[in-house]
């Protein structure tokens, strides 16, 4: 990543970094830093309200919040900039390392900051201030917002300002951004310190006795001796004992410790994991219930924009092509935004309650057994509805060895686009089926594939663990953060962020694709004369590229069972799984309005035969089948993001092989035992 | 002199309360427990394990901390 080969080169950037151009010449850069949970985002949105966009950061995949804000009516807005929380400057993971780059100017494309707003909570005082010691060593004026003021006069937590302003050297102004005061003086704080051309005050707390004129970058790259790091981190903790001393006094920290007393219950020993069963199984029941009737909507929308585009456009190839390539393909994936979006919301709300970091904390140990962080587990979790959001929740993972780890195997949870397959297999080949003569034989099957995939996932993490991805086991030194009820404009905004950069990432990738793989069923075209038009479809279909393909390859699938047109079907359903249903329609000649429940196409695999006379679709089949969708590496959006976030094309690609080979290898163990053990 | 007793975090009853003396070992692990505020002097009070044994749940300066028993037990401490 772009930022790990700059550490060597320190003390290029000149002291207040704009002395290249006049103040003037560009609007002021001002970046607001804190810890994570401090209220940064919630100061933000409150300075700039609705003027606010949200980017990337160049060559990286962390979210860059940025917005205007009119600080004064004299001057251009300034670029405010919402950085991700980070306890220190020397930190280690994606988000620290970025917010570092960006306070210290060394990120490509974005000059050092005019001024820092540091974000300090004002119920955690003391560790909130060591980030700030290191931000005054950095030659850029900081102002203090001292946040959850509310929450510290609620327990009686008295905070002399005057006192903290005096011995940090820099203004301290207290905010309550939820009832919007101490906005005006934040603001007052900011011009002043801009207007009057203040110089930073930077002095040198973690080292007494350094030569001050040394720029503060290079002593803390040049000091990775150990010995020399922790006292400076001593020295650090030291000043802050005295400035809190002076500014708090004595004071019983444990006194209304809310989230402890919750927390007797949600990290019990064992109703702890219970609780967290419930919770998982609620959100999940949820997404499928409430996602339901947006994703029919959208699948009609998308069917009835098509049929309005085919109606309104002259016929050819241009509208087959925006039909059946573009509309179709990206409304595929598309119809699966409802449940994402839904994915996201939850995960938001974990997160800001403050109860995701619980859940790592219960699940860290079993995590560890297979060499995973217990940070992966949410990552995980969120596969078996989409891989998508799965894959970007992995950035809190700070080892970049186990964020791969876990990237690479998320596909394998059975994922929502599957369940059309499974029911499909199930429907046409076990339904009504009984063992011990009530348990249904379909239900037994879907929670084998559920399984199947994790554990395969936890034996391919074992193994990466123990050879590419080897590394010593990962530190695990998390904050609970308090519980707060979470609010409602921040959770609503990471939800539709997110969904947005997924839409971003994913979205011409998935176009890419569509448009090809449309292509591939498209061309040659076919000009046998034809009885009727699904038959038209069909032949289309077997003289296709696609279908030649699916002919080229039967050798290779026939030991799994399949003939050439299961062969096209999965080529067709390497756009998005679920293809694989709309796919066997076209080539069983049903016509396109089928789903995995309609009996015409039930039937037709039921009834399918070979040249010879001899039954195409058996039981063994359909499970060979399932075990290979539970396997394969078969959704291009997921690779799309795979790809964005690890910022190569090697880590897709490895993903899509490795995975593809674990799924013809057992679906050929399934098949060939099955036939071994005289089952058909 | 009368000597004091030395043991790790890791070997602190939960509920008890512990006095850091020092943070050994080097590399990132020890250096992040320190910048979270675990430096010689400052009072912890080990809350609880997770349920399988492992992490740990440990309070100090206001706000609660989980981290591993092998990263408790480079944290020397007395009672
Ligand atoms: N009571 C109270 N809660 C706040 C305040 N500022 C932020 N919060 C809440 O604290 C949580 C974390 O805030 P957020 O801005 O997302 O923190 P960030 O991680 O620093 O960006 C959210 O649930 C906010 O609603 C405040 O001044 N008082
Ligand atoms: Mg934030």
């Amino acid at each position: 990543m772009s930022f790990d080969t700059k550490e060597n080169t320190p003390g290029t950037v000149p002291a207040n970094g704009h002395s290249d151009t006049t103040p003037e010449a560009r609007p002021l850069l001002i970046a607001i830093a804190g810890n994570p949970n401090a209220g940064k985002t919630t100061l933000f949105n409150a300075l700039t309200g609705l003027r606010q966009k949200v980017a990337n950061y160049p060559g990286v995949t962390v979210e860059r919040k940025e917005g205007n804000w009119k600080f004064d009516p004299g001057r251009p807005a300034a670029r405010l900039i919402d950085l991700p929380g980070l306890y220190s400057l020397d930190a280690t993971s994606l988000d620290e390392r970025l917010a570092r780059e960006v306070l210290t100017g060394r990120l490509p494309g974005l000059p050092k900051p005019d001024l820092i707003i540091a974000v300090v909570d004002a119920t955690n005082l003391e560790r909130n201030l060591y980030l700030v010691t290191q931000l005054i060593e950095y030659n850029i004026p900081v102002v203090i917002a001292l946040t959850m003021v509310d929450l510290a006069e609620k327990r009686d937590l008295k905070i002399d300002v005057e006192k903290l302003r005096s011995m940090l050297r820099i203004p301290v102004v207290r905010v309550r951004t939820r009832e919007k005061t101490g906005l005006s003086e934040i603001t007052e704080a900011v011009r002043g310190v801009i207007l009057e051309e203040r110089e930073a005050d930077a002095f040198w707390i973690g080292n007494a006795g350094i030569d001050a004129s040394q720029q503060a970058d290079e002593i803390h790259l040049s000091l990775s001796d150990d010995e020399a790091a922790n006292r400076q981190i001593f020295a650090r903790y030291k000043f802050i004992s005295d400035v809190y001393q002076a500014s708090v006094g004595t004071f019983d920290t444990e006194r209304a410790n809310f989230s402890e007393k919750i927390d007797k219950i949600l990290t019990h020993r064992f109703f702890g994991l219970l609780i967290l069963i419930a919770i998982l199984l609620l959100v999940f029941q949820t997404i499928f219930t409430w996602a339901a009737l947006p994703m029919d909507l959208l699948d009609q929308g998308f069917g009835a924009l098509g049929e309005t585009a085919r109606a309104s456009m002259p016929e050819g190839i241009l509208t087959d092509l925006v039909v059946d390539g573009i509309i179709a393909g990206v409304g595929g994936v598309l119809v699966f935004l409802p449940q994402i979006l839904l994915l996201f919301l939850f995960i938001s709300i974990l997160e800001d309650t403050g109860y995701m970091a619980r859940a790592a904390f219960l699940l860290d140990k079993l995590m560890s057994r297979v060499g995973l962080h217990g940070k992966a587990f949410l990552p995980l979790m969120s596969s078996f509805a989409c891989a998508i959001p799965g894959i970007m929740a992995t950035r809190t993972i700070e080892n970049k060895r186990d964020r791969l780890a876990t990237i690479l195997i998320a596909p394998f949870m059975s994922c929502s686009a599957r369940l059309p397959v499974y029911a499909l297999m199930i429907a046409a080949f076990f339904a009504g089926q009984t063992v011990f003569g009530f348990i249904s034989v379909g239900a037994v099957l879907m929670l084998a594939m559920y399984s199947l995939g994790i554990a395969v996932a936890i034996a391919v993490a074992f193994l990466l663990k123990k050879t590419i991805l080897k590394s010593p086991p990962p530190p695990f030194v998390m904050e609970l953060p308090p519980y707060r009820i979470p609010n409602l404009r921040t959770v609503i905004q990471n939800m539709l962020t997110r969904a947005w950069l997924f839409l971003k990432r994913a979205g011409t990738v998935i176009l890419a694709i569509s448009i090809i793989l449309w292509a591939l069923m498209y061309f040659p075209r076919s000009q046998a004369p034809v009885a009727d038009e699904s038959t038209a479809a069909r032949v289309q279909l077997e003289n296709s590229f696609a279908g030649r393909l699916g002919q080229t390859i039967e050798p290779v699938i026939s030991p799994l069972g399949y003939d050439w047109k299961i062969g096209v079907a999965i080529i067709a359903s390497f756009a998005a799984r679920e293809v694989l249903v709309s796919t066997l329609s076209i080539i069983y000649n049903v016509g396109e309005e089928e789903n995995e429940e309609s009996p015409t196409l039930i039937g037709a695999i039921r009834g399918a035969h070979d040249s010879g006379g001899a039954k195409v679709w058996t039981p063994l089949t359909a499970l060979s089948l399932m075990v290979f969708f539970v396997l394969a590496m078969q959704c291009m959006s997921t690779l799309a993001v795979v790809r964005r976030e690890t910022n190569s094309w090697g880590w897709p690609i490895f993903m899509f092989v490795y995975m593809t080979v674990i799924a013809y290898a057992a679906a050929f163990a399934t098949f060939q035992g099955g036939k071994l053990l005289g089952f058909s | 002199m009368e000597k004091i007793k030395v043991l790790t975090l890791a070997d602190v009853a939960a509920g008890t309360k512990a006095k850091v003396l020092r943070v050994s070992g080097s590399g990132p692990v020890p250096k992040r427990l320190m910048e979270m505020g675990i430096v010689p002097g400052v009072w912890i009070r080990v809350v609880k394990s997770a349920p399988f044994g492992d992490p740990i749940e440990v309070r100090l300066r206001g706000y609660s901390l989980a981290m591993r028993r092998n990263e408790a037990e480079s944290i020397e401490v007395t009672e």
